[in-house]
């Protein structure tokens, strides 16, 4: 048997330590906070997709007793795949055909909101969290100081993904109180949320935002400024936000083991992207002098 | 034995694209001293703090500090050093307090770090609280100070920490960094302010273009450039100060029309005698005292330019010490 050896100079990289990594995601959050022209418009673009544009639509739908509108939201049933229509069917067999509409848009056709906020302010703050230590100088002081780049890494990773998917988590229990309370009634109490959205929620969503924000990080290592980091991570995420629109969607329409799949295959996917992810992060790139700032 | 130095770069280089920052550097900076990068803006005075702390790493030649080198050990070097960049480098968003709190979290200091007492060290504990953003300039270097000694460093690193504060402001930093020094740190200075350099520094490494001109004590340099003694003489009538070209011992003379006359001599116990022979030829000389070359002088003197000095004669250009 050959022992291994260390070529001279070689030192076995130290494990990130937790401590610095949520001592860079508290700073980064607590920036954040003292931010509100940032958060605020998020919270007007959150509150939007899950309280105003839902609540508005369903309240229309089962309040208003315009047959024309009926009969238009009533048509999104026929797009619904036949597992989906059996479920409505199922769950409220004598209602109308406005109740089964107002049921199949919270249950199914709201589903892709839950995916795209989450996406779209995580990588708002992460697409400025690297290149924005560089733009403001402050990429000097970590560069010097005892942490090290996957500690980094992972600290703003985390600072980046906590915005977005809290902000979901909280829209979606609100969500929640809204249908339940607008569609509840008509359809015999509380239907929701439903154990797709569960699994939609804690399996498939969490993968997708760690995928899209391995993108953005990367970007946000490598560009020279804040504003090509947005702009680049924009055109980047949406491929991305429509698969995971399309995905989540899915999840939701089938039953079963194939949810599961798609949040595991979500994961794998997620955990080599962020791992390669991690590689961008350098101290020349945080002070601003690498040869391959683009 | 020699002590080993705190820091030591041999030879390095260090190329970003087709522009050389680093041609060769090398110097050594002993424990308990300070030392000045001195050199223009370009010189390299940056990316040397930065090849020390393993920020960056070297395209050739070696770094050590603390006997480590800190590509590979860079963790242990960083713990042990304390940096202020040339711009604060410091939160704007977040409060003063808030900066240093992070700073002792990273550093690994946990609750007991003494974030008051550096403050207070540096006259910036009243305003902890306030948004960093809102502090002036000095406020920011003062801050950005005290956040480099929280961990009681080892070693300091000051990247022109006087840029773009007052006069006033200017001579308390050094006065601060003069204290640090007193108390047994080493400090590595950059600046392109020659009278920073003075008076302050035990060691001055002048840069250009990546290389070391000259690496000694300041008073060393000087001698090695300009051997000799010069006085500055001057009279009620210039026109008479002619005749000290005659004078036994004058190596030579520089003689400005706008200005008192310098003279270099080849001893300056000849200083008597030299007053003595001008007297005695009727000369009423109103000045007469010896000249103590500046770092200016000297700087100008090595690199060229406005201040070079005819005044001083041909420099002897002498050797960069390492070590």
């Amino acid at each position: 048997m050959t022992a291994t050896v260390a070529p001279a100079g070689y030192r076995r990289p130290r494990p990130p330590s937790r401590s610095r990594v949520l001592v860079v995601a508290r700073t980064d959050l607590r920036q954040l906070y003292q931010s509100p022209d940032f958060w605020v418009p998020m919270m007007v673009l959150a509150g939007f997709f899950f309280v105003v544009a839902p609540a508005g639509l369903l309240f229309a739908v089962t309040h208003i007793s315009r047959s024309d509108l009926v009969q238009k939201v009533g048509a999104t049933l026929s797009v619904l795949p036949g597992s989906a229509r059996a479920a409505i069917n199922q769950r409220a067999p004598h209602a109308s055909a406005a109740v089964k509409a107002s049921y199949a848009l919270a249950v199914y056709l709201f589903a892709p909101l839950a995916v795209i906020v989450p996406m779209t302010i995580s990588t708002a703050v992460g697409a400025n969290c690297l290149v924005g230590e560089r733009e403001r100088g402050t990429g000097e002081f970590l560069a010097h100081a005892p942490v090290t780049e996957r500690e980094l890494y992972l600290g703003k990773l985390i600072a980046s993904l906590v915005p977005g998917y809290l902000t979901t988590l909280v829209g979606f229990g609100i969500y929640s109180l809204v249908v339940n309370l607008i569609v509840g009634p008509h359809v015999g109490g509380w239907f929701f949320p439903t154990g797709q959205w569960w699994l939609l929620m804690l399996w498939v969503v969490p993968p997708f935002l760690a995928l899209t924000l391995s993108v953005v990080l990367r970007l946000s290592a490598r560009v020279k400024s804040a504003a090509a980091s947005q702009q680049a991570s924009g055109l980047v995420t949406l491929p991305a936000i429509i698969v995971a629109y399309a995905q989540s969607s899915g999840a939701l329409f089938t039953h079963g083991i194939g949810n599961l799949w798609v949040g595991c295959v979500a994961w794998v996917l997620a955990l080599v992207g962020l791992r390669r992810g991690a590689r961008a992060v350098t101290r020349a790139r945080l002070l601003g002098v690498d040869g391959d700032l683009g | 034995m020699a002590e080993t130095p705190v820091v030591e770069l041999c030879a390095v280089r260090r190329a970003f694209g087709s522009h050389l920052a680093l041609d060769g550097l090398s110097f050594a900076a002993a424990p308990g001293t300070v030392t000045v990068l001195l050199g223009p803006n370009g010189a390299g005075k940056t990316t040397a703090v930065r090849m020390i702390t393993g920020a960056l790493r070297t395209d050739d030649g070696s770094v050590r500090t603390f006997g480590l080198d800190p590509a590979v050990h860079g963790a242990d070097v960083r713990r042990r050093c304390g940096v202020v960049s040339a711009k604060p480098a410091l939160y704007d968003r977040l409060s003063g307090w808030d900066n240093l709190v992070y700073a002792a979290e990273l550093y690994g200091l946990g609750p007991a770090a003494p974030i008051e007492e550096s403050a207070a060290r540096f006259g910036i504990e009243d305003a902890l609280g306030l948004r960093v953003g809102g502090y002036s300039t000095g406020m920011k270097t003062r801050l950005a100070l005290a956040r480099a000694v929280l961990h009681n460093p080892d070693l300091l690193l000051l990247d022109e920490p006087t840029s773009g504060l007052d006069p006033e402001s200017s001579r308390a930093v050094l006065h601060l960094i003069d204290d640090l020094a007193a108390q047994g740190r080493t400090v590595i200075m950059c600046t392109h302010l020659l009278l920073e350099a003075e008076g302050l520094a035990d060691q001055v490494v002048m840069l250009d273009q990546g290389r070391a001109l000259v690496a000694g004590p300041p008073d060393e340099l000087v001698r090695q450039v300009w051997p000799r003694p010069w006085l500055v003489i001057d009279a009620e009538d210039r026109r008479t100060l002619h005749r000290v070209r005659a004078v036994p011992g004058v190596v030579s003379v520089d003689a400005p029309e706008d200005g008192p006359w310098r003279v270099e001599l080849d001893d300056l116990a000849r200083v008597p005698d030299l007053v003595t022979e001008l007297a005695f030829h009727g000369l009423r000389l109103t000045r007469v005292a010896p000249h103590e070359p500046t770092l200016e002088e000297l700087y100008f003197a090595l690199r060229g330019g406005p201040a070079a000095s005819p005044a001083l004669g041909e420099p002897v250009m002498p050797r960069v010490r390492v070590g």
